[in-house]
């Protein structure tokens, strides 16, 4: 039986005014917070454990087992900052979110604030998206007048403020710690771990930090219990998560569905590659996930299935490229954004992606030497696992893969132009369909 | 920075070079939203990226005086706050153009159309990546991924999003923009606000236009609509959470979570979120 959608956050993102709180309450929003603040806080970390939901910020790690790392309460405060700085190239899920039903993220931060003994949270919003700031802050500012939030929420003595905070462009700041640093006033550079966040966090306090759809996922898992949640999906990634699916298909979009699903039947459903064209190239969960080819087609799209196969489910940011594509162009364009996006602290990243971007840069232009790609992959090597944070290592990632999957491209890079083998013409939206493939 | 024929804007100027103080009444305000900003933090260096946003809203740009007001407010050396500014790229070094156009030329974008959108309305515009068009109107940048790569080629004007763009449609907004016909984002606002507007709400100072503009995009609902359609819905809570129901599907039941061992991935167990 094939996979069918489960639209759960994205359920009611036709509706005129999605975004009000009034839309949320008539689809059963804050029932799950109502259920929770009835429930002992141990109660709620389990009840997020059982779920088996693992971060939907790209890393996967259990969401229940980070609330359960903080220390015991010491009477000080302690953080929830939700990572909002949705920024890794291919990723579009946390945007539209927030657009269409930022009350989904409010309550989950209530239920998760009320689980970790939190009273102050904090929404850390990249900058690049005003219209997203307007509605957070809308949101914010709805569930304030109706009790949700400030002081003592819905009776119950439990007091929470929210602080929506403007990022200011900078991909490094999707990394947790830096994330927090940059919250902190200072430059986005991450830290040393450990101490991990939940031990010293922001303010060197005990710290939650998760990924938006994460948080927002919490609300139907309170409400409709830990074991709605886990029946979906695959036995270790459980649950439903959303696939944005981008580039050369018919119907590019959001298409929410369980975990392991795969791309055959996601195509399927988004009308195929267009126009009839073949499927070259794709990435499973952004940039800094290996690339997979048709070859993959059938893999669950699941924290171990895709991983057995050489690659990372990431932020199922599936970008879909046909046969009209370079590869060496797409992946020297990425190479530039992980170069552009260093953030400077550790050598191997820093230089490392400065001179993969040299190299990039002549194969494209068909002038690269007959030991580029030799040095390309050495110096991956000289990046991945040495880097400070995870950006080193999604740098290499797509040049490591595309060596593997299309070593010719590369090597034409040594004589030909990529815009001579792949006029970029053709793969444009507005490309003439009459131009032959 | 190579334009003979026209003199853009642009011109490097040092974080410090703005000598000229503010007035009593710019003064005032500045001071007084930037106790708003810093109430909203138990530690007020936090405050320190929205002030610059506020800054900009001001000044256009993050100007020397801009650095010294807020080291000042925050205890901070002037040092310590240029640091900052000058490490994301949302912050202008220079006066901005009262639009900045950016055309996402990023890998997906540029293949689906964004390198030929960029190159096309560069020329029409006479500037390139990080310049302003003489009439101070309109700053073009290429800019990384805006999160919206199912409505690509995307544009962000003033970081409104413009979807599904091609070079013509490109061209007639930076027209409009720099003509001022009303010009309204395709997800967003009713109209596109200047870059010192977006930089006080980005500050944190609501502009009241929350409400304007759709909930999703066509392509946002591509998922919900085929389901609609094939009548797919989530699971429904009573019929999984019902314990005294006979579950046939013996689900094995291991202690979920604390199993799970992503953890044990090397490289992957760390949050790189964004």
């Amino acid at each position: 039986m094939s996979t069918q959608l489960t639209p759960i956050l994205t359920k009611f993102w036709d509706h005129p005014t999605s975004w009000t709180l009034e839309t949320y309450e008539a689809n059963g929003g804050y029932q799950g917070l109502r259920k929770a603040l009835q429930t002992e806080q141990a109660d709620l970390v389990q009840m997020a454990k059982d779920s088996g939901l693992r971060g939907r910020g790209g890393a996967g790690f259990p969401t229940g087992l980070k609330w359960s790392f903080l220390p015991p309460p010491d009477g000080g405060p302690r953080y929830l900052v939700v990572n909002a700085d949705e920024a890794e190239p291919g990723t579009c899920k946390d945007i539209p979110l927030l657009l269409a039903a930022p009350q989904f993220l409010i309550e989950g931060m209530v239920i998760t604030s009320f689980a970790i003994g939190c009273h102050h949270a904090f929404i850390y919003l990249r900058g690049e998206v005003a219209h997203v700031h307007r509605r957070v802050q809308r949101a914010i500012a709805e569930a304030y007048a109706a009790g949700y939030l400030g002081k003592d929420i819905l009776g119950t003595g439990f007091d929470l403020d929210i602080t929506l905070h403007s990022g200011a462009g900078a991909y490094i700041c999707g990394e947790e710690t830096a994330l927090l640093d940059s919250l902190e006033g200072r430059r986005g550079q991450p830290r040393l771990k450990p101490p991990f966040p939940a031990v010293a966090g922001l303010y060197a306090r005990p710290t939650v930090v998760n990924n938006v759809e994460s948080i927002a996922s919490i609300a139907p898992i309170a409400a409709n219990g830990a074991d709605w949640f886990a029946d979906m999906g695959t036995e270790k990634s459980q649950g439903f998560g959303i696939f944005s699916l981008s580039g050369h298909v018919t119907r590019p979009g959001q298409y929410e569905a369980p975990l392991g699903i795969t791309l055959r039947e996601l195509l399927e459903m988004a009308g195929g590659i267009r126009n009839g064209r073949k499927l070259k190239f794709w990435t499973p969960g952004g940039s800094s996930t290996p690339l997979f080819t048709d070859q993959h087609l059938d893999v669950p799209l699941d924290f171990e299935s895709v991983a057995a196969e050489g690659s990372m489910l990431g932020t199922r940011a599936l970008q879909i490229f046909d046969e009209t594509v370079s590869v060496v162009r797409a992946v020297s364009r990425w190479t530039d954004f992980y170069a552009h996006e260093s953030c400077g602290k550790c050598t191997p990243c820093r230089e490392g992606t400065f001179w993969l971007k040299q190299i990039m840069h002549r194969l494209e232009a068909g002038t690269g030497s007959q030991d580029d790609i030799d040095k390309l992959v050495d110096i991956c090597d000289n990046i991945l696992g040495r880097a400070f944070c995870a950006l080193g290592d999604g740098a290499t990632s797509p040049i490591t893969s595309a060596v593997q999957y299309f070593r010719e491209e590369f090597e034409a890079g040594m004589h030909t132009p990529a815009s001579e083998l792949f006029p970029p013409g053709r793969s444009t939206l507005f490309a003439k369909e009459t131009q032959p493939a | 920075m190579s334009a003979e024929t026209h003199d853009p804007l642009h011109r490097y100027t040092p974080l410090q070079a703005s000598d000229e103080p503010y007035t009593e009444e710019q003064l005032a305000s500045l001071r007084a939203d930037a106790e708003q900003i810093m109430a909203k933090y138990p530690q007020k260096r936090s405050a320190l990226l929205p002030l610059l946003h506020l800054i900009q809203s001001v000044d256009g740009y993050v100007t020397g005086r801009g650095v010294d007001l807020c080291a000042e407010l925050l205890d901070l050396t002037r040092a310590e706050v240029s640091g900052v500014a000058t490490f994301y790229t949302q912050y202008k070094r220079h006066p901005n153009g009262e639009y900045t156009v950016g055309v996402c030329t990023n890998t997906l974008c540029a293949i689906m159309g964004g390198d030929q959108i960029f190159d096309e309305v560069s020329e029409h515009l006479g500037i390139g990546h990080d310049e302003t068009t003489a009439d101070g109107k309109i700053t073009l940048e290429r800019v990384e991924c805006n999160a919206a790569c199912d409505f690509a080629p995307v544009v962000m004007a003033n970081w409104e999003f413009f979807d599904n763009q091609t070079p013509e449609s490109t061209k007639q907004l930076v027209d409009d923009l720099r003509s001022g016909t009303p010009v309204a984002p395709t997800r967003g606002a009713s109209r596109v606000c200047t870059f010192k507007q977006v930089s006080r709400m980005l500050a944190g100072f609501e502009d009241g236009l929350a409400d304007e503009g759709v909930g999703a995009g066509p392509a946002s609902l591509e998922g919900l609509k085929l389901a609609k359609e094939r009548g797919w819905t989530a699971p429904d809570a009573e019929e999984t959470t019902d314990p005294s129901t006979e579950d046939t599907t013996s689900d094995p039941e291991p202690e979920t979570g604390e199993e799970h061992s992503s953890a044990a991935q090397p490289g992957t167990g760390e949050e790189k979120d964004a």
